[in-house]
């Protein structure tokens, strides 16, 4: 009983949306908004298994290569700058310096500087979607709770066990949310860098249907996009729910007591 | 002491008088060289702030015994937190030295374990009971069937041998001391410091881990330092207890409990000698906060 509640608020609102969508397109006389049946043979058409091959996979291969990337550069810089008082007087003026360039105008730079290929795509994603994990993961070392930094040093606990047992997972809370900012950055940029000197990609064919008049298949390659961004989230959700169990449990006692 | 208000009392005064760098105060119960635990000599703490410079301890001095339970009891606001601090080498003093067992501690040292008042912030909240009493041996390269071993004792030892796969938070504040109690015993170390750690759990409950500290103190013969505001509390539980002036902090008295070894919540605590002790605590804490200053350090400042 509470599955099947829990089921209907999830898909209630899609439900009526798409509901909503078929009656109102159905009369449509505009060229830019196709038909509901326009729409679907549209999708069925163009989102063919060696179209997902050609295009959608590598895109999505660039979006996680893109992410893991982040993950691992912004974490690790992250807790060197949150660590250290002089490396972080040192960073701060050019990372936001560097935060501020919008990832997209150095697009023609690293075509230049790094070629045409995945490199470059994968490069732009992390020049955008690496800053929300960076600034999260030093604020949440910064953030660190003072006795039990003074515990660990009492036990003892110091080096890599420190970083291991106590400020990353201390630190995970704001790293997360940071992830989560990061994901929906990396999404646009993927889009972003497929528009310049590409021949493929999820974000190259909506482009390409767009500038062709396709437009019933062009809504079909948005609503793609937005299916990757609903299907990333609930990946981060549950991984989320795992990573930061005790973290609710925690609020959860401290909200009931 | 001949500025003592106190001459009818039945206390023996081992507080002695001493000439140090800050003056002629009193100091608390030294022992021959090389025979303490561990020694406080002459320490010394100001906090640099913006405003100005805080004295927060003046001068201290004093031993611990091996295997004593020793109460540091004092007004709030009278650096006891500090001192503990600048013992377990979390916090550097401005003059004086710490030593344990003869060497100077700089650092956070092996054979000592600390509990303090934040139960909930000193155990790691993303741990569960046994992994947060693990954790040090773990970290000390122990071997895990050893440290099977001492982490099932200490929690046994404390009472939480049924808990061991909750998470801290999900325990009462009073379970979540013990579990910090188990981890320092099972730390194994030669000096316990405790930093108020039951001022935070409700009275009845305290009074059950009052017992379990004398018990631990008793089976593992280690030397406790209990830092408390609660005079009771302090008689109760220390076979001597230092009385702190209020800051900037000197030894104020140093007083031997000589109640008997087996203590009791009921008996113990309504016995006369008892209430003579805490009688005795009770007025020097008075004295202390209405800045009663047993030497000349006030007309030094």
């Amino acid at each position: 009983m509470r599955y099947a509640k829990n089921f209907l608020y999830i898909v209630g609102l899609p439900a009526l949306l798409l509901i909503g969508w078929v009656l109102w397109s159905a009369q449509s006389t505009s060229f830019f908004v196709p038909t509901w049946e326009q729409m679907t043979n549209a999708f069925s058409t163009t989102w063919t298994w060696s179209r997902m091959t050609t295009d959608v996979f590598p895109s999505v291969g660039r979006l996680i290569a893109g992410i893991i990337v982040s993950i691992i550069l912004g974490i690790v810089v992250g807790l060197l700058v949150g660590s250290f008082r002089w490396l972080r007087q040192l960073m701060e003026p050019t990372m936001e310096f560097f935060r501020a360039v919008p990832p997209v105008v150095l697009i023609p730079v690293f075509m230049l500087l790094i070629g045409i290929g995945d490199d470059m795509k994968i490069a732009v994603i992390v020049l955008g979607a690496v800053w929300p994990i960076l600034l999260n993961t030093v604020e949440g070392v910064r953030s660190m709770d003072e006795v039990l930094s003074d515990t660990s040093h009492t036990y003892r606990i110091s080096g890599v066990a420190r970083i291991r047992y106590l400020i990353l997972p201390s630190a995970m809370p704001q790293i997360m949310a940071g992830i989560r900012q990061s994901l929906s950055i990396a999404l646009i940029l993927m889009v972003i860098s497929e528009m310049f000197a590409s021949s493929a990609g999820l974000g190259y064919t909506i482009i390409q249907f767009q500038r062709s008049f396709a437009i019933p298949e062009m809504w079909s390659g948005i609503v793609v996009l937005g299916l990757i961004g609903v299907i990333m989230s609930f990946i981060f959700q549950i991984v989320e729910r795992k990573v930061l169990a005790w973290y609710h449990g925690q609020r959860e006692m401290e909200n009931a007591g | 002491m001949t500025t003592s208000p106190e001459e009818h009392t039945p206390v023996i005064n081992q507080g002695t008088m001493a000439d140090t760098p800050d003056g002629h105060i009193p100091v608390g119960h030294t022992l021959p060289e090389g025979e303490a635990l561990l020694s406080v000599r002459n320490l010394k703490k100001i906090y640099h702030t913006d405003g100005g410079d805080i004295e927060a301890v003046r001068n201290l001095t004093f031993d611990l015994p091996k295997g004593e339970l020793t109460c540091l009891v004092g007004p709030s606001g009278s650096g006891k937190t500090t001192l503990l601090k600048a013992i377990s080498g979390l916090l550097e003093p401005t003059a004086g030295e710490v030593k344990l067992a003869g060497n100077l501690v700089t650092g956070p040292p092996k054979n000592m374990a600390v509990v303090f008042q934040e139960y909930g912030r000193s155990l790691y909240p993303w741990m569960r009971v046994r992994e947060n009493v693990e954790l040090p041996l773990k970290v000390a390269g122990m071997d895990k069937a050893k440290r099977s071993q001492l982490v099932d004792d200490a929690l046994e030892a404390v009472g939480l041998d049924h808990v061991p796969r909750s998470y801290p938070w999900q325990l009462s504040g009073g379970m979540q001391q013990r579990v910090a109690i188990a981890r320092a015993v099972a730390y194994q170390p030669e000096v316990l410091l405790m930093d108020e750690p039951f001022a935070a759990v409700d009275a009845q409950t305290r009074a059950d881990l009052e017992d379990l500290v004398r018990r631990v103190w008793k089976q593992l013969g280690v030397t406790v330092l209990f830092v408390t505001h609660d005079i009771d509390e302090s008689v109760y539980l220390g076979s001597r207890v230092v009385i702190l002036s209020s800051s900037p902090t000197i030894v104020q008295q140093d007083i031997k409990i000589d109640l008997p070894d087996e203590r009791d919540q009921l008996e113990t605590r309504s016995s006369a000698r008892f209430a003579e002790l805490r009688h005795h605590v009770y007025e020097q804490i008075q004295l202390a906060k209405q800045g009663f200053r047993p030497d000349a350090a006030k007309a030094q400042v």
